[in-house]
């Protein structure tokens, strides 16, 4: 490990300013950034879509798009400027000095070069082997990085790991070059949460190891508050707030950052979850004034004439607002209503799954003939669980467990495999039999409002359609979609706008207005706010609360954010590798006894608080594949309480722990309730009054 | 809208020269100054110049003429070519790509059995079975199309498959016509108009061989190929009667390929 | 990779047996049957029934057709009405000469289309890459007869007479006569298939050169030259092979034409002669040939493609 020294930051942005021209206009992405990271430090820098995070990263490497113009300012490394270095002096940077690892790291990956070699080539590259001894190196660094087995790992092609392997890699040819600065664009965005948790271990841990000072960039304020020294908030591309982690999160100085606080579901259901009002200003047609004053809790009248100028909070805090004092003075707002508080009454079920198996890609008589049938993937293997009138009934899950199969039988969108699903109407409890009526009644929201609207259509008709099938006249029609539309708060002027000229949280609303134009009473949700900006999710979970009241309608609702559906739901369905493996109400699973995935999966969620340090339990490899599930109990191969061969052989039968609280583990009970909590039960408060 | 037609300079250029020829074919009966069957064999040959601006050609017919009228059988068969083209191939392959599993595969092993034959030689074989003319000429360059057209909009009917909205429509209940003309196609006409934008050059080009083959337009019609065709034997005496279609042609469909060009830059920069 | 090569080998099974057919098919529907060619057009109604008979044309049509495929398949591949001869006798011949056409182009080709392909790619937007894609535009765009007369007009005219301007010598009557023969169809097939090649080569470069991991590549801070070398190249030279096969296609059209403009004794121009004969059984086993050898060039190609990309080789 090499020492750095500590003279002066590794890394130094004094008033960076990027454009990029475009047809339609200039795009200011980035305005006056300016902030330092000492060597040995992560520096998170958070920000939502359209904030400018990215560009901020690529204009550090210099790999900036050849309609960008940096417009000013200096980015000053290892006592150069990096924007007035000549190209050669710039290359000779790159991988070594400064290294960058991004989010997609399937595509960052050359598909035709063993993995070894691609890591190794860095240090070819720079010249700090020679081809031994760079391979040797590579194997270290795999090591460095946790990969198990590294020999075999560095002859494979990229395509045959893991996404959770791939980045690791990237991580890896990154710090191959002992950088002094590491850049991290969005590095667990798409990976599951038991993994993302395992690579935040990993760079926290690399900020021992190896010394370099780390930018790390996201979306995901938990994530940031997770791993980052200090915080750097970025809002239509100003850094609108700066200070370390503890100060940030627990007295935000700036509006913003206490609205994006304020914003995130919490599972400890201590802090508000309320919405940032207004939209992203254009980038092209910014305000006079702050750029955040159109949605400010604080504004006054001098926001809105003269830009504010960044004001001291603190020795290493700085915000850009007039009224800072002001918001850290006011108390936090009140403790979040949960939007499912307990039901009253166990209500009799509106749907039934029972003993429900999907298999996909069952292999033709031909292939199997040849002795080329590859085994099918089991999606869902034999589910039963009910759901009641009027509840929300959450199923988790990471990618691969069968939800979004499950969601999708529920609306005979697929054929079963095996087993019954059935819907019964709420008033009558009779069977729903006819399609129509099942179209009417049983209605679905996508999870990625940017594919669940077809392009070419205008909203109007996106929202006619339904109500055409069921046979509803023409002028009715048009009536009853401008009612649809008030319903969704969306201006009656939208009817004429193609799905490209709205906002992201905007479709998400008609993709709503579509599901309920029918009136339905079973909506099932697949990951309705997973494509949404943090800003925009607490106002969509505000109105489908709201209609589900207006309607008494039942959801079923799929998500893989335990947080929110903390807020959200009644009871919840925890899945792992097509099975159900634990069904409770929502204060029950989230108290001990847990099923031992359950358990991981609350502990590897991280929460927007640097001083919590939940427990750790760490899932060990990957989920294995649906086409071989392991046999008996399917988390044998990852659990960490693992008791023995019973697990290997034999299936763990349903216990039921509480009056509605089941669990398919062979851990006997008393031992399950005798852990420790996941989780405090209030968590620590959030806003400290000075 | 002129800045974006020059920031893209295929299309400009594309639009240029297939404007001149739109507008010389569809005004050649106006324009022409001789009729484009009237022989003069005193005049025979003749190279440009004095009464024939452009030439004659073996039999002494005005080479500006027929040149012009040439242009308007081109442009009859190489967009007729197309549109039958499409035609039989988007239903085809918007089925196919719709239905999926077996329907899909034995169609689709049909469709790789037509594209195995050369576009050329498909043409040869059904002009073989139905004899040489214009009208065949087309029938046969449009279906010797289809199937790559086929080909294509089921690639993109499959992408387009499994995009959510078209599951929303499964769910509302739509039938399987709607979901197929009213949800997917819609969203295929971008890739449609590029493919046929770049085939018509290539139709041009196809129905020119086959009258230089002597097996597509027949004489004394004024087509292209065909004239380059009768010309072969008089090169030496005279090359106008070759030089004047043959540039027409070249002219034609490297409009055509830059127009198709351009379009496709700009529909997927658009996209 | 066993299973890939499993599923195509299956696929071209079933691809050449759905091209027999087609053929066969096509070209039964010519109305006015063999044997009123044999006979001529006033035979009587009963002779050429009886003729039809001998010749089993009065068969149903699966019949036939198997009939035809075993013989195929086992060489015989009938009687050609026009010529006089088995077909063998002809076929032989004159697929050596189109080969040889074929393959100097092909060769010509892939010597000069790639490395100005990728000379395109890599000066993209500049001098060189208008100079070459204006080219490229160009070729793709001039017939193959134009150029064909063209270059037969400067080349081979009285003035001139660099080239003859027809036919096929043997190897026999020497090295320079074969080979000047040879030129001038060669050339006019090779400028129309290196546009084409060009073209494709450009583009599958250029896409691989904006793509992510050249992108990683340059932020490992590794030269152009390590760039283009061992990243750029590697991915974007695969597509080539497909690229190449794929314009077999356009050759085996453009043999046609190329053929006829020089009277080069090859497949084109027998397939031509049996189109206007009318000479069943030869057009009939003329275009399988062709379209079968096609068939085998992409399962070819495939099979190539397979072995050097990694995604499918290691499944």
């Amino acid at each position: 490990m090499m020492s750095r020294q500590a003279s002066g930051p590794a890394l130094q942005i004094e008033h960076l300013s990027v454009s990029f021209e475009t047809p339609r206009g200039e795009v200011h992405a980035l305005r006056d950034i300016s902030f330092d990271i000492a060597a040995g430090e992560v520096f998170g820098v958070a920000g939502e879509s359209g904030s400018g995070k990215s560009t901020l990263a690529y204009a550090i490497m210099r790999d900036l798009a050849p309609n960008a113009r940096v417009l000013g300012g200096s980015i000053h490394f290892a006592g150069e400027d990096v924007l007035r270095l000549v190209p050669d002096a710039l290359r000779r940077i790159r991988g070594r000095r400064i290294a960058m690892v991004y989010q997609d790291p399937k595509s960052a990956l050359n598909p035709s070069m063993r993995v070894g070699q691609q890591i190794a080539e860095v240090l070819e590259i720079h010249a700090m082997a020679s081809r031994a001894g760079a391979a040797a190196r590579a194997l270290e660094l795999l090591a460095l990085v946790n990969i198990p087995d590294p020999l075999a790992v560095a002859h494979a092609y990229p395509h045959q790991l893991s996404g959770g392997m791939q980045q690791r890699l990237v991580i890896a040819m990154a710090l191959a070059g002992d950088p002094g600065l590491l850049i991290m664009d969005e590095p667990t965005t798409g990976l599951d949460v038991t993994t993302q948790a395992r690579i935040l271990e990993l760079v926290t841990g690399l900020r021992h190891d190896v010394g370099a000072a780390i930018l790390y960039i996201s979306h995901d304020l938990a994530v940031i508050a997770q791993v980052s020294d200090r915080v750097g908030i970025l809002y239509a591309g100003e850094m609108v707030e700066t200070a370390p982690a503890t100060q940030l999160f627990r007295r935000p100085a700036h509006p913003y950052t206490r609205g994006l606080l304020d914003a995130l579901p919490d599972i400890d259901l201590t802090r508000a979850f309320r919405p940032i009002g207004g939209r992203f200003p254009d980038l092209m047609d910014l305000p006079d004034g702050c750029v955040f004053a159109p949605r400010c809790d604080f504004v006054e009248d001098a926001c809105t004439r003269a830009q504010p100028a960044m004001a001291t909070v603190g020795l290493t805090h700085v915000a850009r607002c007039r009224r800072w004092e002001t918001v850290i003075a006011t108390p936090p707002m009140p403790q979040a209503r949960r939007s499912a508080p307990p039901l009253l009454e166990v209500t009799p079920p509106v749907a039934r799954v029972d003993n429900l198996t999907k298999h996909y890609e069952e292999p033709g008589a031909l292939m199997r003939w040849l002795g080329l049938a590859r085994p099918p993937v089991h999606a869902i293997d034999d589910v039963t669980f009910a759901v009641h009138g009027g509840e929300v009934l959450a199923l988790v899950g990471e990618s691969g467990c069968g939800k979004t199969t499950l969601g999708r039988l529920l609306l005979r969108l697929l054929p079963p495999t095996s087993g019954t699903v059935s819907i019964r109407r709420r008033q009558s409890g009779a069977e729903i039999a006819d399609d129509a009526e099942f179209r009417r009644v049983v209605r679905i929201v996508f999870q990625n409002p940017d594919s669940s609207l077809n392009p070419t259509k205008r909203v109007a008709a996106i929202l006619e359609r339904p109500l055409a099938i069921q046979g509803v006249s023409r002028p009715a029609r048009r009536a009853r979609v401008r009612e649809l539309l008030e319903a969704v708060r969306l201006d009656v002027g939208y009817l004429h706008r193609l799905p490209r000229a709205l906002s992201g949280g905007e479709r998400q609303r008609v993709a709503i207005a579509r599901a309920f134009a029918t009136g339905p009473e079973l909506v099932v949700l697949d990951e309705p706010l997973s494509a949404l900006d943090v800003s925009s999710q607490a106002s969509v979970v505000d109105l489908l609360t709201e209609l589900r009241h207006r309607l008494d309608a039942t959801y079923v609702f799929i998500s893989h954010d335990l947080s929110l559906v903390r807020h959200l739901a009644h009871r919840i369905g925890v899945m792992y590798l097509g099975r159900l493996v634990e069904v409770g109400t929502v204060d029950e699973v989230f108290r001990p006894p847990y099923h031992p995935y359950t358990r991981a999966l609350l502990s590897s969620i991280p929460v927007p608080d640097p001083s919590a340090r939940a427990a750790t339990v760490r899932l060990e490899g990957a989920v294995p594949s649906a086409r071989l599930p392991p046999s008996g109990c399917r988390f044998h191969t990852r659990c960490p309480s693992k008791l023995g061969r019973v697990c290997e052989e034999v299936q763990p039968p349903l216990q039921r722990a509480d009056g509605t609280h089941w669990l398919a583990c062979h851990i006997p009970l008393e031992n399950l309730r005798r852990e420790r909590p996941v989780r405090p039960a209030g968590g620590t408060p959030q806003h400290v009054a000075p | 809208m002129t800045a974006r037609i020059l920031a893209n300079p295929p299309l400009a250029i594309g639009t240029l020269i297939l404007g001149c020829v739109l507008a010389l074919t569809l005004l050649a009966p106006l324009v022409a100054p001789y009729g484009v069957a009237e022989q003069s064999i005193p005049d025979r040959l003749q190279r440009p110049g004095g009464k024939h601006l452009l030439g004659t050609d073996q039999y002494g017919r005005d080479l500006l003429t027929r040149t012009l009228f040439g242009g308007r059988t081109a442009l009859l068969l190489g967009l007729g070519a197309v549109a039958l083209g499409l035609l039989f191939g988007v239903p085809i392959g918007l089925a196919s790509g719709y239905a999926g599993g077996r329907t899909d595969e034995v169609i689709m092993r049909v469709v790789d059995a037509l594209l195995s034959f050369p576009a050329l030689l498909m043409a040869l074989m059904i002009i073989t079975a139905l004899g040489a003319s214009t009208l065949h000429a087309l029938l046969a360059i449009g279906v010797a199309n289809a199937p790559g057209i086929a080909r294509i909009v089921r690639s993109q009917t499959l992408a387009v498959k499994h995009e959510e909205f078209v599951l929303a429509a499964c769910a509302q209940g739509e039938s399987h016509a709607y979901i197929m003309f009213g949800e997917i196609l819609p969203n295929l006409l971008p890739p449609i108009v590029i493919e046929a934008s770049i085939r018509v050059g290539f139709a041009i080009l196809a129905s020119a061989s086959l009258s230089f083959l002597g097996l597509g337009v027949q004489p004394p019609t004024a087509d292209w190929g065909l004239m380059i065709r009768e010309a072969r034997q008089y090169i030496f005496l005279s090359s106008w009667p070759l030089l004047c279609p043959g540039l027409a042609l070249a002219l034609t469909i490297v409009g055509f390929n830059l127009l198709g060009d351009g379009v496709r830059d700009r529909l997927t920069g658009r996209v | 990779m066993a299973s890939y090569l499993a599923r195509r080998t299956l696929s071209i099974t079933l691809v050449l047996v759905l091209i027999s057919l087609i053929v066969f098919v096509a070209i039964h529907v010519l109305p006015g049957s063999a044997a009123t060619l044999i006979l001529g057009e006033y035979a009587t109604p009963e002779s050429l029934r009886s003729l039809e008979r001998e010749m089993g044309l009065d068969r149903p049509f699966a019949v036939q057709y198997a009939a035809w495929m075993g013989g195929v398949l086992t060489g015989d591949w009938g009687y050609s009405l026009a010529m006089k001869q088995p077909v063998t006798a002809i076929v032989g011949l004159r697929l050596r000469n189109s080969a040889l056409l074929a393959g100097f182009a092909l060769l010509a080709v892939v010597l000069i289309a790639t490395p100005l392909g990728t000379l395109a790619a890599l000066r993209r937007g500049r001098w060189l890459d208008l100079a070459i894609l204006t080219g490229s535009y160009i070729g793709i765009s001039v017939p193959e007869f134009v150029t064909g007369m063209m270059l037969i007009l400067v080349l081979a005219g009285p003035s001139l007479h660099l080239f003859p301007t027809s036919d096929y010598a043997p190897l026999a009557a020497g090295f320079r006569t074969w080979f000047s023969h040879l030129v001038l169809p060669t050339l006019t097939l090779t400028l129309v298939l290196l546009a084409h090649v060009v073209r494709q080569t450009r583009s599958g470069l250029v896409e691989v050169l904006q793509s992510a991991y050249v992108r990683t590549a340059r932020l490992k801070g590794a030269t152009e030259r390590r760039i283009v070398g061992r990243h750029a190249l590697r991915n974007g030279l695969l597509p080539a092979v497909t690229v190449i096969a794929l314009d077999l296609g356009y050759l085996m059209g453009g043999i046609v034409v190329v053929e006829e403009v020089f009277a080069y004794p090859g497949m084109g121009r027998l397939i031509l002669y049996a189109i206007q004969n009318r000479d069943v059984p030869l057009l009939q086993v003329s275009i399988l040939i062709v379209a079968a050898t096609y068939t085998f060039a992409n399962f070819a190609a495939d099979l190539a493609y397979a072995w050097l990309d990694p995604r499918i080789r290691y499944q």
